[in-house]
């Protein structure tokens, strides 16, 4: 179940109705980040604008808030940041992660632990501030783990559970944290802002001891780091540990989600993925971000109509959990995957689909793989945004079931 | 990295820094690629001279400009406030003869002419 239970909201004191990028400048605060750099885009701005609040407020104190000029600045600042071994938090959308890819690669080939919230908006031209997540799947290769959203609470543990992960001496790797642009960086939902002692149990502060294991900034021992390696160099081998965290933090994901589903009492799923009514399901249907909360209501209202079906919410892009996509694979006849974003001139379907298509190549007794690709304009170009997305994941649905029918006939996957 | 620990050892204490460092397989490679800093860490440069510098020390000033203009820091100021070239590192480049004011620095070839 994605949608929290209402009295859970009711019964805790610290619960406030606050937009889902305050939510994310609420988590950077009870994360208790060190430095955080700025620079405003929308839909993102209010992270920022809400980060100045707190720490003109004193609300943060120690930490330093740096406006730069640029997005490309605003991860060059939190590099530097986090090399001289400090928690690091940004946000960023759309056109400022294009401009800050350079330094995107940079953050990950350093190996270090930066979270960014990334409220994601669709690239331009046509010029689009609304949500698609094409900005955050076009960094699949830069070495950045990167998880998706669906509802506000999520946005909160989501970031402090990226903190434990990546600082994880075993990982030491940046994250991004994507949700829906004004989807859910503009509405407003009750949110439980959990108590600070609370989060300190679950994320200790940094240690005093001067950075990461592998760099740090200390004139008495210095160091070089970024060095040229030449072809006979070891570069192939650095690009290998890079892949080896991202294999290592899928064990490490889903340690942070039991032991957060211990404090906390919110369950993410295995960490990795998120499974509503999948245990008799005959059709499933992969979603990921904003749009799983919707399709967990499409899923309830197609069963009360007789039809098994169920939906898997993705969390994680990279690492992307292979394995617990097979396992779905194999339970079900359909599994239909519905992209938020675009791969033009893949044969396979957006970004996801073609890595669960990928994912399921050469393994038997798994299901057919619908691919749909919805573009953002589906759900916003029309005035009632919410009928036709119901009517719209109907839709889906309808076509997953009219193709589980047809292969039943053919008797054939 | 099962080796965390051994990296932060050698990264965070100046003793455990090895002399040359050495991988036999890419697990032992550090996280990212690093250099620290010690003492000729490329080996004894000194090899590379052609011409060695000599400083006539009963005419120098002590100004320090040989000391400030040296690129790869092979001057030492000593206790006497004198100058003393490190012949390990000096790579004979000269620079400290060119801007040497009372030109009491010598270029002396190494091996002489056959």
């Amino acid at each position: 179940m994605i949608k929290h239970e209402e009295k859970d909201f009711i019964q805790s004191k610290e619960t406030k109705i606050i937009k889902g990028n305050v939510a994310a400048a609420y988590a950077a605060k009870s994360a208790r980040v060190q430095v955080i750099s700025a620079y405003p885009i929308t839909p993102q701005t209010t992270v920022v604008e809400k980060l100045s609040e707190f720490t003109d407020a004193g609300e943060m104190p120690g930490t330093q808030y740096i406006k730069v000029e640029s997005e490309h600045s605003v991860f060059a600042c939190v590099v530097g940041a986090s090399i001289a071994g400090t928690r690091t938090f940004t946000a960023t959308s759309g056109q400022g992660i294009f401009y800050a890819h350079e330094m995107i690669h940079w953050a990950a080939g350093t190996r270090l632990p930066i979270v960014v919230a990334i409220a994601s908006r669709g690239p331009a031209p046509p010029w689009n501030i609304w949500a698609d997540f094409t900005d955050v799947c076009s960094q699949r290769d830069t070495g950045w783990m990167s998880s998706f959203c669906a509802t506000h609470q999520e946005i909160y543990d989501e970031i402090l559970m990226s903190y434990k992960v990546c600082e994880d001496h075993d990982i030491l790797l940046p994250k991004f944290v994507a949700y829906g642009g004004f989807i859910l960086s503009h509405t407003s939902k009750p949110i439980i802002i959990e108590d600070q002692d609370k989060v300190d149990a679950y994320l200790p502060p940094l240690p005093d001891e001067k950075g990461w294991p592998h760099i740090f900034i200390d004139p008495e021992r210095p160091m070089m780091h970024g060095n040229l390696i030449m072809p006979s160099g070891f570069y192939a081998e650095f690009r290998m540990k890079i892949q080896e965290a991202h294999m290592k933090a899928i064990e490490k994901i889903k340690n942070a989600a039991a032991e957060f589903e211990k404090i906390f009492g919110r369950s993410y799923g295995n960490g990795l993925i998120q499974e509503y009514k999948m245990d008799d399901a005959e059709v499933g249907m992969l979603i990921y971000g904003d749009l799983a909360l919707q399709m967990e209501e499409a899923v309830d209202e197609v069963r009360e109509e007789g039809y098994k079906v169920g939906m898997v919410k993705l969390r994680h892009f990279r690492p992307f959990p292979v394995d617990d996509i097979i396992n779905i694979a194999k339970k079900v006849k359909v599994l239909g995957v519905i992209d938020r974003a675009t791969a033009f001139g893949s044969q396979t379907g957006g970004p996801i689909s073609s890595e669960v298509k990928i994912a399921l190549h050469d393994i038997d007794g798994t299901a057919k793989i619908l691919l749909l690709v919805i573009a953002q304009t589906y759900i916003y170009s029309h005035r009632r945004y919410f009928g036709v997305q119901e009517v719209l994941i109907d839709i889906v649905f309808r076509v997953c079931l009219s193709g589980s029918w047809r292969m039943s006939c053919s008797g054939s996957r | 990295m099962a080796d965390t620990e051994k990296w932060k050892k050698i990264n965070k204490s100046k003793e455990e820094r090895p002399i040359v460092q050495e991988y036999s397989c890419w697990e032992e490679l550090p996280p990212i690629p690093i250099s620290l800093p010690i003492d000729g860490a490329i080996g004894t440069t000194g090899d590379w001279r052609t011409f060695r510098p000599i400083i006539d020390q009963e005419n120098c000033n002590q100004c320090g400009f040989c000391w400030m203009y040296c690129p790869e820091g092979s001057i030492k100021r000593m206790e006497d406030r004198s100058f003393k070239i490190d012949y390990i590192y000096c790579k004979g480049c000269g620079i400290c003869a060119k801007e040497c004011p009372t030109k009491n620095i010598e270029m002396k070839r190494e091996v002489e002419e056959i």
